[in-house]
């Protein structure tokens, strides 16, 4: 099975409406939306879903007002910031200390100092992955709760899951959804990949981040391809972007112009293939076509781990 | 007072709007700080074109074991949720780039045989673009942890004055640490389909911290009225409106500053500012 992770660096140059025109394009695959807080690839394969489990990501603490000498000691050596004395009062103090839930890393240290015992660590429920039938086939996808925790740890289960599905029902190809950035959720989603497809935008914004998306590949030593999206918006920057990719020995895969179809596209539900032939939708076939012969071509690098697969 | 630009899907428009409000609120003679906490896509400088005046390191601490003093009690490796030091037998075995700094290795050690070294995990740049003040946080590239690179960023937000935040997109750990400790949050959405979901749900974190918040709308073009009535259901106040034009992509192509040449993007900016703080002060 060959795995194609498509992303950007930049948010918003157009990875999920890439993603959803490959659905419609190749055959015999699995889908996997890895953008898991911000996740739009249901919108237009709209799903049925099969499975539904929920995620846990990381434990929290709480302190026990009425066990809470407010000492301080858990805010003193809390290094995330997440304790205030702003908790309720008890029979003996009118204040206790307080962990907030949106800061705790779950390290377990205020835990350790307490000479009050006062501290409890819960694993709570941090969103829900989820396997589902779509008109393009399977899909494996996630909501992470909002300021939900740990998410390279929910990308990591979305893609072990849709290879599993793969496996099952005996599929060639993987393709993800990515999340933009180049922090945890990014590098769990790339791990032992076959090949990343960045997506571009010829702004000098887009152009500094696929600097930074290729720097990332190139760290973990995974193969990449660019297309640019939004092509003709600035076509100095467009031939800049092709021949900083040329330099680098990146392959460009393809040109897509500036088309309100997109939008269009997401309104009727649909992938941009789905609802017409123009130049867009063109250029996505040839998109497809060339970064999958690359992609059949290629060879497997990696060793499949992450760094963010054990939190 | 301080302004988060926040969204959930990417590519919004938080960086156009940051900048160009920093720009145009400077140029009406506020104190201004720009702080890019957009850490792993900084892209504040392209528009901002700030002087540089420092650079350092952006560091966590992580365990170094003293072999001689070590017993391989394995406590600090019972400790550790991050798995960023184990002890196996007769080896203690750390793993930095897993280690999320919390210090709680050393605390159990019994023997003091674990000390911290600084890790570099990214870089902070501090400088002013004419009157503004800019801060910025850049996640080293392979590094997974933002947000402690957001921390040093907020460690220097001026008391006084206006603070502008950029933060990253989405709603997860990133996002709710650039927002914590906020006086109101822009929320910049499209009204797209994608846009709409995305925008549902970093409401929905959003209000979990508990600050203030509006909604500038940008690229409106005809149709996808459905945001608007999201937003009317759920009572959030549209502060801006920008329509979809090819000229203002192009701008912000070349990284120009739109308040400086679109006829009537510094009234919008403007316009933004004095909507924002009037639901502030109510």
């Amino acid at each position: 099975m060959k795995e194609l992770v498509v992303l950007s660096g930049k948010g918003g140059t157009g990875k999920t409406s890439l993603v959803a025109a490959f659905a419609a394009l190749a055959e015999r695959k699995v889908l996997a939306d890895c953008d898991v807080d911000a996740a739009d690839l249901h919108l237009i394969l709209t799903p049925r879903t099969l499975q539904v489990q929920e995620f846990q990501g990381r434990r929290r603490a709480r302190i026990v007002p009425d066990r809470c000498a407010g000492c301080g000691a858990c805010a003193e050596f809390c290094r995330f910031g997440a304790i205030a004395f702003d908790g309720p009062g008890n029979e003996a103090i009118g204040r206790t200390y307080r962990v907030d839930p949106l800061a705790c890393d779950g390290c377990g240290v205020c835990g350790h100092v307490c000479p009050s015992q006062a501290v409890e660590f819960s694993i709570g429920r941090d969103g829900e992955w989820y396997i589902s039938e779509t008109r393009h086939g399977p899909l494996v996808h996630a909501r992470l709760d909002p300021g939900g925790e740990n998410s390279g740890k929910l990308v990591t289960l979305v893609r072990q899951h849709a290879r599993a599905v793969a496996e099952e029902r005996d599929l060639d190809l993987l393709v993800v959804d990515g999340s933009p950035g180049i922090g945890c959720p990014v590098i769990a989603s790339v791990a032992g990949t076959d090949l990343v497809l960045g997506v571009a935008e010829p702004t000098l914004s887009g152009q500094h981040d696929l600097e930074r998306l290729a720097g990332l590949t190139a760290h973990f030593r995974i193969p990449m391809a660019v297309c640019l999206n939004r092509a003709d918006l600035n076509p100095e920057i467009a031939s800049a972007t092709e021949r900083w990719c040329q330099a680098r020995g990146i392959r460009l895969v393809g040109r897509i112009p500036y088309d309100p179809v997109f939008n269009q596209a997401q309104e009727q539900r649909k992938s941009v293939v789905e609802v017409g032939g123009g130049p867009a939708a063109r250029a996505l076939r040839d998109v497809w076509q060339a970064t999958h012969a690359m992609l059949t071509a290629g060879r497997r690098f990696g060793n499949g781990r992450t760094v963010c697969d054990s939190w | 007072m301080r302004i988060v630009f926040a969204s959930g899907k990417g590519g919004t428009g938080k960086t156009i709007l940051a900048t160009n409000l920093a720009s145009v609120l400077a140029d009406q003679d506020y104190a201004v700080a720009y702080l890019d906490c957009d850490v792993e896509a900084p892209n504040g400088h392209i528009f901002l074109k700030p002087f540089i005046t420092s650079r350092e390191a952006v560091t966590i601490p992580v365990p170094e074991v003293d072999e001689v003093r070590c017993t391989r009690c394995g406590r600090c490796g019972d400790f550790c949720p991050s798995h960023a030091i184990v002890c196996l037998g007769n080896a203690v075995l750390t793993f930095p780039e897993l280690c999320h700094g919390c210090g709680g290795c050393t605390l159990v050690c019994p023997e003091k045989a674990i000390r911290e070294i600084p890790r570099a995990i990214g870089e902070l740049t501090r400088g002013a673009a004419g009157p503004i003040q800019f801060v910025e946080g850049r996640l080293q590239i392979g590094q997974p942890m933002s947000p402690p690179i957001i921390r040093a960023v907020k460690r220097h937000m001026p008391r006084a004055g206006i603070a502008i935040l950029d933060a990253p997109p989405g709603t997860a750990c990133p996002m709710m640490e650039t927002v914590r400790g906020a006086d109101f949050v822009v929320i910049v959405a499209e009204p797209t389909v994608f846009g709409l979901h995305d925008l549902t749900l970093a409401v929905d974190a959003i209000r979990k911290v508990g600050v203030p918040y509006g909604v500038a709308l940008n690229r409106v073009g005809p149709g996808g009225d459905g945001v608007e009535r999201y937003c009317a259901q759920a009572n959030i106040p549209i502060l801006l409106r920008i329509p979809e034009d090819r000229r203002i992509a192009e701008i912000y192509s070349r990284g120009d500053l739109a308040a400086r040449t679109f006829p009537g993007f510094e009234r919008w900016m403007s316009d933004l500012f004095g909507g924002l703080r009037a639901v502030v002060r109510s």
